[in-house]
């Protein structure tokens, strides 16, 4: 299904770390605008589930970090912008089940190490890079049909 | 079938006002792990938990679920009942396990 516009859009959310209040904000909003803009449902969904995940990480992990988007007819493009710990082994980050999240983010029913996978079953492209002591860089994209 | 049905068997205690109930339960996903919710539930599922915090809303509307079953008698406070009631996602409480509700809605369902 054609979007309903051929032009690009872009936008950004602005994450303060340690705020769970927010959490999923970013994500319903971009949800919204796909929706608006006619995406498929199940794309819908893969972007929404990707986004709420990349929020998580900034919101238990960082200071604070940007999401952006870019939508255009080919492809939905996140990229999240973190100031926080950075990741030591990324290779390791990437396992399910592999967590660094304190017990009381694990009480809540965060921290179970599927974040990050979870980005990456639901986008087409991925790619992470992080520097410790400086911050964490998570690129998405994922094709339009 | 209707969520209504599902309350009224379980004698579940509603907590959101002006959140419908109408909604057809196209299954039940329990879980405790919220990201194991985001990936694995569907829409329309019942939701059964023992989290009552905030992003446990965030979640569910996600998912578009029909709503959270929230169990051993755990009570979520006034602020997450409210924000659950202006996305539309249905609360409701029981005294009993998840064990045991997931346990009733499998042969209700099945």
């Amino acid at each position: 299904m054609p979007l309903n516009t051929d032009k690009t859009i872009e936008g950004s959310f602005q994450l303060i770390g340690g705020d769970f209040s927010i959490a999923g904000e970013s994500s319903a909003q971009l949800k919204k605008i796909l929706s608006d803009l006619g995406v498929a449902e199940d794309i819908i969904r893969r972007a929404s589930i990707a986004t709420f995940e990349a929020e998580m990480n900034v919101i238990i992990y960082a200071a604070a970090g940007t999401l952006s988007y870019t939508i255009t007819p080919q492809q939905i493009r996140i990229v999240l912008v973190d100031m926080g710990p950075g990741i030591k082994d990324t290779e390791q980050a990437m396992k399910e089940g592999f967590s660094t999240a304190p017990d009381w983010v694990r009480e809540m029913g965060w921290g179970a190490g599927m974040g990050l996978p979870n980005m990456k079953k639901n986008s087409d492209e991925f790619k992470l890079d992080s520097v410790v002591g400086e911050g964490t860089t998570v690129e998405m994209a994922i094709n339009l049909p | 079938m209707k969520l209504s049905e599902v309350i009224e068997k379980l004698s579940l205690d509603v907590k959101t006002v002006n959140v419908g109930l109408e909604q057809d339960v196209t299954g039940v996903y329990v879980s405790d792990l919220l990201s194991d919710v985001m990936a694995n539930s569907k829409e329309g599922n019942i939701w059964i938990t023992l989290q009552t915090h905030l992003n446990i809303v965030a979640v569910a509307g996600l998912k578009t679920m029909a709503g959270i079953i929230i169990v051993n008698n755990r009570q979520p406070e006034k602020e997450i009942i409210e924000k659950a009631e202006s996305e539309k996602i249905a609360i409701m409480t029981t005294s009993l396990p998840a064990f045991e509700v997931a346990g009733k809605l499998y042969q209700m369902l099945s």
